[in-house]
């Protein structure tokens, strides 16, 4: 929770306002970017997220570094995992096992 | 030197650890705290001690939500399955801390609708295609994630969702910073400052810190670079003799924070005017709780919650190593009775826990050279 996961924003989604969809290593999931609000998310914008939420934008570079930090870490994998299992915008959060304790 | 080779820029890592062996005085101990559980992690993963003189010592902060939450609240957050027309759901890392009578994993495996989200944006979408249950969020973890539990309450609220709770766990960093500071057998110098927390608090909440207790403090990114890099103004503020708030990781943490993800927060959150925290005990106002416009979603006002407290176990000496009296494996029960998969004491609990950190990286690599009993007296009884 304290590490948290750089992500691209592909678009801003229309079915609701603060929606976006967001790409992590080639996984697109649609996440919440209401807390961006003083400097509104646009597409091609790079974000952190932590718990579906993008938190801060960053540079592209910063977003690539952070990705290695967490590869680094052994935190990616937890890292997919958590993209993986955002929900928004499905009928329901997609089943999943649990991650190993303590792992993001 | 373990992870050099891995490192991006070992030029530019040798340049830091040159100065920082520049920067240190023989004479003195260094006692550096890193806050962030994160940095816990990513100091014992890239070895960073071997870079470091050993008269520098980095001492393990608090910033692990996971770990200082006491288990009479994990008890407190299950006891609502009794009821079975409840949803419990919490973030992967909490299934499998252990509460008195079983984690919220073996709670599910008794029968109790157990589900974890990855956020809580995922909770009250599971309340919207749930009607008929109710969904109840246990809502764990510093600046980085109370944010967007206040955001989706106020979602909630907007959308006039009545099946939707919160079971609020939120913490605060500053409180705990000071609770280390003020205790008698504090012995820090400085600190790292959190990275991620930063991004939503900004860089001002600190200023006490070096105004008032005049201790140096460097937000600083989770590279080893940077960490070093913190450490390096870390030091050079101790040998000018300034106590400053300085800002490593300028790249992503504004000084001003987040102010959307700070307004949500004073929209949704209060100050409780007390909480426990493991190893820690009870520390004022350093834990979050709904405000009363938020009643109707606060699970502590809808449930009858039994307010179950669970004293940590007296050998377990989670707080004596928080503040850095003791190193994790000096602890009594560290690697005996306490280890990763069996957690005793709140720091085992979870990865960014210093002595699960220690543990997995540190103590597994001593018993891998034969080196336990050596180096690790605790270990020898």
């Amino acid at each position: 929770m304290c590490l948290a996961i750089p992500g691209k924003i592909v678009e801003l989604l229309p079915e609701r306002e603060n929606l976006a969809l967001v790409e992590v290593s080639g996984v697109r999931r649609k996440i919440d970017v209401g807390l961006l609000d003083d400097d509104p998310a646009k597409a091609g914008d790079w974000v952190l997220i932590h718990v579906g939420f993008a938190m801060s934008k960053i540079s592209e570079r910063d977003a690539a570094d952070q990705m290695r930090i967490l590869a680094m870490l052994g935190e990616d994998e937890a890292a997919m995992q958590e993209i993986e299992g955002y929900g928004l915008g499905d009928s329901e959060p997609r089943p999943s096992e649990p991650r190993p304790l303590g792992s993001g | 030197m373990r992870f050099v080779d891995e490192f991006r820029e070992p030029e530019l890592i040798a340049k830091a650890t040159q100065e920082i062996r520049r920067l240190t005085d023989s004479e003195r101990l260094y006692r550096l705290m890193e806050v962030c559980g994160g940095h816990t992690h990513a100091i014992y993963r890239f070895g960073l001690k071997d870079l470091l003189p050993p008269n520098i010592e980095l001492i393990h902060g608090p910033g692990c939500p996971v770990c200082v939450l006491p288990m009479g609240r994990i008890d407190d957050g299950l006891s609502m399955t009794d009821d079975r027309e409840v949803i419990f759901t919490a973030f992967g890392d909490m299934m499998r801390v252990p509460g008195t009578h079983g984690s919220p994993l073996e709670y599910k495996a008794r029968g109790a609708d157990v589900r974890i989200v990855y956020s809580p944006a995922d909770a009250l979408k599971l309340a919207q295609a749930n009607p008929d249950r109710h969904v109840m969020f246990f809502a764990i973890g510093f600046e980085t994630t109370a944010p967007s539990t206040a955001l989706t309450l106020t979602r909630a609220r907007a959308l006039g969702i009545r099946n939707f709770s919160v079971f609020c766990n939120h913490v605060t960093i500053i409180p705990a910073i000071r609770a280390i500071l003020d205790s008698p057998d504090m012995r820090l110098d400085a600190f790292i400052g959190p990275g991620h927390v930063s991004t939503v608090i900004g860089c001002r909440p600190y200023e006490w810190i070096a105004r008032h207790e005049n201790k140096p403090i460097v937000v600083s990114g989770f590279e080893p670079l940077d960490m070093l890099e913190s450490i390096v103004m870390l030091l050079r503020q101790l040998r000018d003799g300034r106590a400053e708030v300085e800002n490593q990781y300028k790249r992503v943490v504004p000084w001003e924070g987040n102010r959307a993800a700070l307004k949500a927060m004073a929209e949704v959150f209060q100050l409780r005017p007390y909480f426990e925290w493991r190893g820690m005990g009870f520390i004022s106002q350093s834990a979050l709780r709904l405000r009363d416009s938020y009643a109707d979603f606060d699970a502590e006002q809808r449930f009858r919650i039994p307010g179950i407290r669970v004293t940590d176990p007296k050998a377990a000496q989670c707080g004596e190593v928080l503040k850095g009296v003791l190193k994790p494996a000096q602890c009594k029960l560290f690697g005996n009775e306490c280890t990763p998969e069996n957690p005793v004491g709140a720091l085992m609990v979870s990865s960014e826990g210093s002595c699960a950190a220690y543990y997995n990286y540190e103590h597994r690599k001593a018993a891998l050279t034969g080196l336990t009993a050596l180096t690790m007296p605790a270990q020898a009884i």
